[in-house]
């Protein structure tokens, strides 16, 4: 092995001496611009270690010239949020809702929150076109379980339906076929009334009398001598094409057997009271709204 | 150790070893039988056949064995051991391939959800540390063990410390990645970001992981240079910072001995804290320090010309060491993190920006007299464009980690980006070419298969790497953006899901960026598996090889 330093031709510069496996290393020294980077940026870090909080001490740090606070700038950050909002705000808290459907102002103001809130809040489960799927309400329809009257609606959403909260909206579809109140063939007896309800196509030798006959005595206490639903007790109409289970047979002897307990979740207390009525104007604004 | 005696005896390694893994065949039998969950119950049936797999190995390696140990030195020449090192470069081809096949999976995933399969082993959550494990640890892993073994053997010129544990590090660690991944899919997770796996696996890494170190270090001492190489010193920092990382970041108390479920020591602030002083320095330790071990080796042998700068070398080596143990805080800004530890993070990833872009500066100069070697070898060319993406992401790095620039980028696909062009760029190439060099020495070939297929591989990767990071780039900007814009009302303006929606297109693009990556490796594990099997053989080895053991 060779100890003494070799001339490298390529680069007019020597090597260090040593060799591992056929690798020599030149005696280049550092560049220049390279050690000024590095000094400037070690510069700029002692620089903003005196101007910024930085070093820890026995209790406390060094709060730096400048005395900054994460905590405290996210403070100005909200509280200058707060006036661009603000009196608008709490003209929309003070406003009743029909005080808000009629100031164009008001009506926009409420539609921009509730969209960007319905977004982050709603349409996991209503879809971010408000359009629902199986077990959640489609919003854009007419249909409403539990009412559309502007009021109806912000009741829905502060409290809720089956939420658990004191003022959630309560009523189940009862599982008739779990329960033993009803047998299997009356059960496809009167899914297939149902399903004549709304002028569905019913199997063959199917005993419209006795479908008729099991609607009276279980169902209608809650749907209605019609089948036209009850939206104190959220029952749905079922005379119209609108399910939010399914209207095959299949599925509808699965909802009376088991019955159904959707939930919609209360938005009191996690959204605020302005926020909610913002939402409520937004969702009554979709298409449905009476 | 050589055996002046011609009477065959067991060593005390043979004998300790066969009894060790005796025992834990036993434990792991007893453990299996009072497991209080299947993945535990499945993972030490794992162990105890593993172990009882190892003694009989160990046994028939005995008794087919000379009665001498393989010797030091054939003739003067020091008699290197390449078994374990062919092993270690099989199994990171392998875990590669499996681990960008889920990375394409996990991406596509995010781009069409329904590939979840609705099924919890397939989900992405699950599947997500499966492929970061696979490819730093794994393929990773098993590249920066094979290369530091072969390496330190060349520039020290002398055969790998010890005889059995060379081989107990390469089968015992790709034991704890198959513990580790297989964990993963069962839902054994401790939820630590690349720290998933739980308490018995790590504990296991840690008995892998410190005769790693003996092993590297003996070799070290026996050294029959008078300097240790650049190299060496960068493998010996990975080697020992990893081990100091994985005991801070890992101490967990199990519910039960017989359980998979543990809890980790530290807690709130303090855990996240530890956890990103554990994440960062994997990235500088196992992802920076390692590789560049690779690229001190394989650039200057590979263009055949003397290492740029010694001075720099050395100068960077102990700034880059000082330093990136302090840039983990800038993971955690605007949290609950006190400002001053955030300022620190900052601080420290700027100052880093110089002692990282030495490490390309000694990469890249090296080529200076050799640049014309580009455009006829294929293999130099990835190691050199590795060592661009490695300055690329270097540079990128220190630029994120300035609390403006973060308040963007942090939690967005940026980040992502950022990662891959070091990655995929960086790591993967600069493994890429350090396989494609090896696997013709230890195999004693003239030269690989084909420089044609390289070359391919070489150009279609690139391509992946470029439309990966610009769609990531472009996606979480875009992202971070929509995130922050607000309505001249005062309101978000966006959605969430609206955002999810905007980077839909960049998703796709994405997939098809790492579709690219991958096929790029299959070309390779074909060209590395032909050139193995029909290669033209080396026609007189200068060093006397010992046939793999």
């Amino acid at each position: 092995m060779t100890e003494h330093s070799d001339f490298d031709q390529i680069s007019g510069r020597t090597t260090t001496g040593h060799e591992w496996d056929g690798i020599k290393e030149l005696n280049t020294p550092l560049p220049r611009w390279w050690v000024i980077t590095f000094y400037l940026c070690i510069v700029w870090a002692f620089g903003y270690w005196i101007v910024y909080p930085a070093w820890p001490l026995v209790s406390g740090y060094t709060s730096g010239v400048l005395h900054y606070s994460s905590r405290a700038d996210l403070a100005v950050e909200l509280a200058n949020l707060e006036k661009i909002r603000g009196d608008k705000m709490v003209a929309l808290g003070a406003a009743s809702l029909a005080d808000i459907e009629k100031d164009p102002a008001l009506l926009a103001l409420a539609r921009a929150r509730g969209k960007t809130v319905f977004g982050d809040n709603c349409a996991p489960c209503h879809g971010s076109g408000a359009a629902g799927a199986k077990g959640f309400p489609n919003l854009n329809d007419d249909d409403w379980l539990w009412g559309g009257t502007l009021e109806q609606i912000m009741q829905t959403i502060q409290f809720g339906a089956r939420s658990g909260h004191a003022k959630s909206h309560e009523g189940q579809m009862l599982a008739f076929g779990k329960d033993g109140t009803l047998k299997k063939e009356e059960i496809v007896t009167v899914a297939n009334y149902v399903r004549s309800l709304s002028g569905l196509p019913t199997r063959p030798g199917y005993d419209a009398a006795a479908g008729a006959k099991i609607f009276a005595d279980n169902c209608t206490v809650c749907h209605g001598d019609a089948g036209k639903g009850n939206q104190e007790v959220g029952a749905p109409n079922l005379t119209d094409k609108i399910w939010l289970y399914g209207s095959d047979e299949a599925t509808i002897i699965e909802t009376v057997t088991n019955g159904r307990a959707g939930v919609m979740p209360a938005w009191v207390g996690r959204l605020d009271p302005s926020t909610i009525k913002a939402m409520a104007v937004y969702v009554h604004s979709l298409g449905g709204g009476k | 150790m050589s055996q002046a005696s011609s009477s065959k005896t067991m060593t005390i390694g043979e004998s300790g070893l066969s009894l060790m893994f005796a025992v834990t065949s036993f434990l792991c039998v007893v453990a299996a039988a009072k497991a209080v969950d299947a993945p535990f119950a499945f993972h030490a049936s794992l162990g105890a056949a593993a172990s009882l797999a190892a003694v009989f190995v160990i046994l028939n390696r005995y008794f087919d064995r000379p009665a001498a140990l393989p010797a030091y030195e054939i003739n003067g020449r020091p008699n290197y051991n390449m078994g374990p090192i062919k092993f270690a470069s099989v199994m990171a081809m392998f875990w590669g391939i499996a681990g960008f096949t889920v990375g394409l999976l996990i991406a596509s995933q995010l781009a069409w959800p329904l590939l979840n399969f609705d099924l919890p082993w397939t989900s992405f959550g699950r599947l997500r540390p499966l492929h970061t494990s696979a490819v730093i640890f794994a393929f990773g892993g098993n590249v920066l063990i094979a290369t530091s073994f072969y390496v330190v053997q060349k520039t020290s010129r002398v055969r790998l410390a010890g005889d059995l544990a060379p081989w107990f590090v390469v089968v015992g660690y790709n034991f704890f990645i198959l513990i580790a991944g297989t964990g993963y899919l069962l839902g054994v997770t401790q939820s630590k970001e690349y720290a998933e796996p739980e308490w018995y696996a790590d504990l296991w890494l840690t008995i892998v992981w410190v005769t790693y170190l003996l092993v590297f270090l003996m070799t070290l001492v026996k050294r029959k240079e008078p300097h240790i190489f650049v190299a060496n010193w960068f493998y010996l920092a990975f080697i020992l910072t990893i081990a100091v990382l994985h005991l801070g970041n890992n101490p967990a108390l199990p519910v039960s001995v017989f359980g998979s479920k543990s809890y980790i020591a530290w807690g709130g602030v303090q855990d996240a804290m530890f956890q990103w002083w554990y994440g960062h320095n994997a990235v500088g330790f196992f992802l920076t320090a390692g590789f560049l071990a690779i690229m001190y080796y394989f650039i200057p042998k590979r263009a055949e010309r003397p290492i740029y700068s010694y001075r720099l070398s050395i100068i960077h080596f102990w700034a880059l060491i000082f330093l990136y143990i302090w840039a983990g805080p800038h993971h955690l800004h605007y949290t609950a993190l006190p400002d001053w530890a955030q300022t620190l993070g900052m601080t420290f990833s700027i100052m880093l920006w110089m002692p990282s872009w030495g490490g390309m500066i000694n990469g890249l100069m090296t080529l200076s007299g050799a640049w014309d070697k580009l455009r006829t070898d294929p293999v130099l060319r990835m190691l050199v464009v590795s060592v661009a993406f490695y300055g690329m992401s270097t540079f990128e790095g220190p630029m994120m980690s300035i609390k403006v620039v973060n308040s963007l980028s942090h939690y967005t696909d940026w980040t992502i980006g950022h990662v891959h062009s070091g990655a995929l760029g960086w790591v993967g190439f600069v493994s890429f070419g350090a396989l494609y060099c090896l696997v013709p020495w230890l195999w004693d070939r003239k030269g690989l298969y084909s420089l044609k297929l390289v070359n391919w591989h070489f150009w279609i990767a690139t391509i992946g790497i470029v439309l990966y990071i610009s769609a990531m780039w472009v996606s979480g900007i875009l992202q971070g953006l929509m995130w922050r814009a607000y309505t001249s009302l005062g309101f978000l303006e966006y959605s969430f899901i609206e955002t999810v929606e905007a980077m839909h297109p960049f998703y796709i693009i994405r997939a098809a960026g790492g579709a690219l990556f991958l096929i790029g490796s299959l070309i390779m594990a074909y060209n590395l598996w032909m050139t193995v099997r029909v290669g033209e053989a080396e026609v007189q080895s200068p060093v006397a090889l010992q046939p793999a053991e």
